[in-house]
């Protein structure tokens, strides 16, 4: 019987997905011998042009990382998308966008801005924007259009299922590639997240909880915090109440606080979730207090939280109920 | 004119693209190499608080995540003019350290090994990693795996996570070591040495025993004589963690020593409009376009360039190996030191030494006796303003450059990253490669398309970040097209 098929490729990414799924070690020699590869342009060498040439359908497993930002993203993923029987949006660029997905809080124009006119460090040709046609002495050369929004995948074509993280962790792509190889029924396709758990990182801490209020939140860098004890309790925005677990909760046990790199749970906005988990342990005044000072105590509050879209929707800005704060052109 | 597109050939956050333009003779009029990607972080960093850029921007490369995490909390050091304690800056360089062992191992093991080891007309099926195992031994392949298994071990004990990291702090370092897992890293270091050592035999004995190999090294299609960037440190010795920015010139004498808060009074950088990525360039020569030579502002950020902007290496075992290197091709001391070396494919061999030096430091990191002195931080007591930071990143010098109002909220962010350092000698590289192979007449085959890849992938281009990790053969496809756009021939590779 002849091997099932097996695509990963990457669009707007850092290459840390293909990283971590290196990081599984000598089990990717397990991939090799239960796979046959027809696409995987970090390992080996097939074109677009042999994707093209394949029939629909033909790839078993194509794992997908990576936004779509631009032209080039999109054309890959339409044409992924038919060529695969399952495609899986792996890590959090593709599931929600990630880091780069912030983008969608400014526009394109102040990016070329940013990047080249206003450059500390350009020189005399800063206005030489990036053009998608150029003409050069010897012909013409184009480039793929950057987006004004960035996009998750299944803001672009239908998912099957989704592996969270930033990147997601090894020893949970190990464990779905061996449910795949052994035979494992996946559940049922339609955007499931797998690979990953499903209640908070909270859950899976070893840091101990005890339902104290805080007065204030603190930078990272103006707290030592104790070891041991929630780092939300202790005044540090963790995102872990907000974020779907399986990472196994590493952030929190170096005393950093956790990211939200797993995106939210089932059903929920990452950000509104986590505003509801920061309520709860903001102190609200005592009791002697009427409804006014109570809420100017939890104003006060959250006065001292920096940068909350920042913080709230670091993954999942462009998957979130905010996506962007600029509607953009049409088709864009 | 004919063009030659090879797209796509490897990556920056996507694709890197090499059109070539042919003469109506057939020759090679023009090669570019085009960036054809762009995500953004200058711009959507702003507005973020500043302490947040260390788990920011290690997005910007999964590959060498612990570079910009590096380089950042250096830059918050500087922002918030807070001194770390000393044990905080040895545990940051131990954990960069491991990290360098890893890449660098892995880029030569899976990336450029193939090509010296198979050999670049080997059938494209067996040049690569696999192939590697196979022929040097599965033994080997196994050291290679384990070496990246047990560094990237002790990357995510000391930063937290094996894929961005999590512990830089300015003024610090989230997280001490204890006594057990000191010994860890030492036991890793000890191993980290033997390896590299290894590794150098390996090259001794298969690249430079085989006089064909020893040939191409030498050989004009892979020289290039511009300006050498690299970290040194008060002896000047190369270091990677810190230091200040030297700059050689193509005989050898210093042009530029700075500290790299004052790097946008040396480097400037060039835009257009067919790529993304900018063109960085000596400011005092200025731009003259993509050319070779000390007229010419091109620079190189490279582990060869590093050895050569250096007078030596701060390890015994290193130092012992960095004058083998430059006794070996030929380089003379001059005024007390080396005269550079240009042969772009050496870069793999200069590759090596820095991998023992890294292994070499590590070990001394993981031996001192402060290293697990539990004060890892120290408070921030000033109002942050603006910083700049760098650490020698494996693919070149990499420099963060933060603004921030008074409440450290980011107002404006520069950054010139490792490879951009390398973009104008990577498509001057690729052209001249295109233009020795390529002339009227000539067959295309698969082994030209190789050694045209080559050209680039000694400077482990982060284009290529990914690629340089795994089983790994460069995308590479050539499509030859006359004048109306017809195509004419196409070749492409393939891995079973």
């Amino acid at each position: 019987m002849a091997k099932p098929t097996f695509a990963m490729y990457w669009a707007a990414s850092c290459g840390g997905c293909e990283i971590s799924l290196l990081n599984i070690g000598e089990k990717i020699l397990d991939v090799d011998a239960a796979f046959q590869v027809v696409f995987w342009p970090c390992v080996a060498d097939f074109k677009y042009s042999d994707v093209e040439g394949y029939p629909d359908g033909y790839i078993d497993l194509c794992l997908f990382n990576g936004a779509i930002r631009n032209s080039e993203n999109e054309e890959l993923a339409h044409l992924l998308r038919r060529k695969s029987k399952t495609l899986v949006a792996f890590g959090s660029c593709a599931y929600e966008g990630c880091a780069p997905g912030l983008a969608n809080l400014t526009t394109n124009a102040a990016t070329m801005r940013t990047i080249y006119t206003d450059c500390l460090t350009t020189d005399e040709t800063r206005d030489r924007l990036p053009q998608p046609l150029s003409m050069v002495p010897e012909g013409e050369i184009r480039i793929p259009v950057l987006y004004e929004t960035v996009r998750a995948l299944d803001q672009v074509v239908p998912v099957d299922y989704i592996i969270p993280g930033c990147p997601p962790e090894a020893h949970q792509i190990a464990a779905v590639i061996q449910a795949v190889i052994s035979g494992v029924p996946l559940p049922a396709p339609g955007g499931k997240v797998i690979g990953a758990g499903t209640v908070a990182v909270c859950e899976e801490c070893p840091l101990a909880k005890n339902v104290k209020q805080i007065t204030r939140f603190y930078r990272p860098y103006e707290l030592v915090p104790e070891p041991g004890i929630c780092l939300l309790e202790q005044g540090l925005v963790c995102m872990g109440p907000a974020t779907r677990s399986g990472c196994g909760a590493l952030c929190p046990q170096v005393g950093m606080r956790c990211e939200g790199c797993y995106g939210p749970l089932d059903g929920q906005d990452q950000g509104a979730r986590m505003l509801s988990a920061i309520a709860s342990v903001v102190a609200a005044g005592g009791p002697d207090q009427d409804e006014a000072e109570q809420e100017h105590a939890i104003a006060a509050v959250m006065d001292t939280l920096a940068d909350p879209a920042g913080t709230f929707y670091r993954f999942s800005l462009a998957h979130s109920l905010l996506r962007r704060v600029r509607v953009a052109e049409p088709g864009t | 004119m004919k063009r030659i597109a090879i797209d796509p050939v490897t990556r920056l956050e996507g694709h890197g693209r090499i059109d070539i333009f042919l003469n109506d003779e057939g020759d090679v009029a023009n090669a570019y190499f085009i960036v054809p990607e762009l995500r953004g972080f200058e711009q959507f960093c702003v507005g973020r608080p500043a302490e947040e850029m260390p788990r920011i921007t290690d997005r910007i490369c999964g590959v060498c995540p612990e570079a910009h995490h590096i380089a950042s909390t250096k830059t918050l050091d500087a922002l918030f003019h807070v001194d770390p304690p000393p044990v905080a800056k040895k545990l940051r360089e131990m954990f960069y350290s491991a990290f360098y062992v890893a890449d660098h191992t892995t880029h030569f093991y899976a990336l450029a090994g193939p090509d010296f080891v198979m050999g670049p007309d080997a059938p494209p099926a067996e040049r690569n990693i696999l192939g590697v195992v196979h022929k040097v031994g599965l033994e080997i392949g196994k050291q290679v795996i384990d070496a990246r298994v047990r560094n990237h071990r002790v990357i995510r004990m000391l930063g937290g996570r094996g894929v961005h990291p999590v512990a830089g702090l300015p003024g610090g370092w989230s997280k001490a070591i204890a006594a057990d897992e000191r010994q860890v890293v030492e036991d890793v270091a000890r191993q980290n040495v033997d390896f590299a050592l290894f590794s150098l035999k390996l090259f001794e004995d298969l690249v430079l025993g085989n006089p064909q190999y020893v040939e191409l090294i030498l050989s004009d299609t892979f020289t290039h004589r511009t300006y050498s960037m690299g970290t040194v440190d008060a002896n000047n010795h190369a270091n990677f963690y810190d230091g200040m920015i030297r700059v050689v010139d193509p005989d050898g004498a210093e042009y530029l020593k700075y500290h790299p808060r004052d790097y946008a009074q040396h480097i400037a950088e060039h835009s257009e409009s067919w790529t993304y990525l900018k063109f960085p360039y000596l400011k005092g020569i200025g731009w003259k376009g993509f050319e070779d030579g000390k007229a010419s502002g091109v620079y190189c950020a490279t582990p060869l360039s590093r050895l050569n902007a250096a007078d030596g290496m701060a390890t015994p075992r290193a130092q012992e190996a960095y004058e083998k290197f430059y006794e070996t091709l030929g380089s003379k001391r001059v005024n007390g030191r080396y005269q550079p070396v240009h042969f772009r494919l050496a870069t793999h061999w200069a590759r090596l030494v820095e991998l023992l030096y890294a292994a070499e430091r590590m070990l001394e990191l993981a031996t001192d006796p402060e290293i697990t002195d539990p004060h890892v931080r120290t408070p921030i007591t000033t109002t942050p303003t603006e910083g700049v930071g760098s650490v020698e990143a494996p693919r070149g010098t990499l420099t963060h450059h933060y603004w921030t109002d008074e409440r450290g909220i980011l107002t404006r962010v520069n950054l010139i990253v490792g490879t951009t350092n390398n973009y104008a000698p990577i498509a001057m590289s690729v052209k001249k490669a295109a233009q020795g192979l390529i002339q009227k007449g000539t067959v295309i085959t698969e082994g030209l398309l190789n050694r045209i890849e080559m050209g680039f992938r000694a400077y482990d281009p982060c284009f290529g970040c990914a690629t340089h990790a795994l089983p790994g053969q460069m995308p590479l496809e050539v499509v030859i097209r006359d004048p109306a756009g017809a195509e004419l021939q196409r070749l492409s590779q393939y891995v079973d």
